[in-house]
């Protein structure tokens, strides 16, 4: 039986744990199904989450005095990382551009799965307002309007495979522990308030970054599909940042006050994780820091 | 928690302070030049501030005014 974790670290840590957190979402070709289950792959899941969660929270200080329905859109904005947006906009050159596509479609193939795991673990009022933003994000019953769909239709108009964890072997460390961030906070029941801090912070740092992305596409001449997401991210987000914030967290709350702090937790981590993949990004392009 | 038989509050407008108002279900919104604009989504977020490039709906610009161009 193991007890200790695994004594691989850094790449190799959030690679063996990346790959085990997929085994509950589309898995592997040639890979047992049945493996998703397996109780020593279980255990192994198990210890890498604990260091993953004992480092995120580690890095977080919990804001004094504020209440998160009220204060977090403004605190979200107050919270200035490093914009990769930005330098898309103005300076990102075309390889830079698709770079950049490759590593977050780690991510975005699968856009809005991991919030998912959480419906049934909601009380009926935040239930009803978590589906109303994900039904959203899964293109109001129409496939064609799907985000990660549309992601997809982009990455291939754009000459990239589009197809699903094609590009992991390119992601550097920051891009697995984003992924593994999401997947282990929608996995865990008992983390339902900072898998929905994160949700809040994610969508309320998308829509005038989604714009920026837009724009830089356009001027690098790219197609018009990839620039569809962004512009589709736009409004949208526009949309969900006041949902996940005013309806969701809000109707969470009131039935469950002590998750507060949790809904905290959350945002810090998605904004902090965003923040040193920006920085990761920018110095493998040789880049220096762009200003939020 | 949740009663049985308890009506939940779900408006169809919401005003988001500082921001969009939220218009929930299908709706035409005439711009000022009396141009129309059909919702597309369960819930869609109109510009309140006057300033979004996606006028008439919105597109977080507001969040980047100074507070005193934001909308009560």
């Amino acid at each position: 039986m193991l007890t200790t974790a695994p004594t691989a670290v850094g790449d190799d840590a959030a690679l063996a744990l990346w790959v085990l957190h997929e085994l509950h979402y589309r898995g592997f070709a040639g890979v047992d199904d049945g493996l998703e289950w397996e109780p020593t792959l279980l255990q192994v899941r198990g210890l890498l989450e604990a260091d993953l969660e004992r480092r995120l929270r580690g890095r977080w200080t919990p804001p004094q005095g504020l209440s998160f329905v009220d204060d977090a859109l403004e605190w979200i904005d107050g919270q200035d990382g490093v914009s990769l947006a930005r330098h898309v906009h103005r300076d990102a050159d075309r390889d830079q551009v698709l770079d950049l596509l490759r590593v977050r479609s780690l991510y975005h193939l699968k856009e809005s799965d991991p919030v998912s795991w959480l419906v049934p673990r909601l009380g009926v009022p935040a239930k009803a307002a978590l589906m109303e933003l994900q039904f959203d994000e899964y293109g109001n019953g129409d496939p064609n309007r799907l985000h990660h769909h549309l992601f997809a239709t982009g990455m291939a108009a754009a000459g990239l495979e589009p197809s699903y964890d094609a590009h992991v072997d390119v992601v550097p460390l920051e891009v697995l522990e984003q992924n593994n961030t999401l997947s282990l906070f929608g996995l865990h029941r008992r983390l339902r308030g900072a898998a929905l801090g994160h949700l809040a912070a994610f969508e309320a740092t998308s829509s005038l970054p989604s714009r920026r992305m837009a724009e830089g596409l356009k001027r690098l001449d790219l197609p018009p599909e990839i620039i569809a997401y962004y512009a589709e991210h736009v409004e949208a987000d526009a949309v969900h940042e006041q949902l996940a914030v005013r309806t969701i967290a809000a109707a969470l709350l009131d039935e469950e006050p002590d998750l507060e702090a949790d809904l905290w937790f959350g945002a810090f981590t998605c904004l902090d994780l965003e923040d040193r993949f920006a920085r990761r990004m920018l110095d493998r392009w040789g880049v220096g820091e762009v200003a939020a | 928690m949740s009663e049985p038989g308890v009506a939940f509050e779900h408006p169809d407008v919401v005003l988001c302070p500082g921001g969009p108002m939220l218009l929930r279900g299908r709706h035409t919104v005439e711009d000022a030049d009396g141009v129309p604009h059909e919702t597309t989504r369960p819930v869609t977020a109109v510009c309140r501030c006057e300033r979004s490039a996606s006028f008439p709906w919105c597109d977080g610009t507001h969040k980047v005014l100074p507070p005193k161009l934001r909308p009560a």
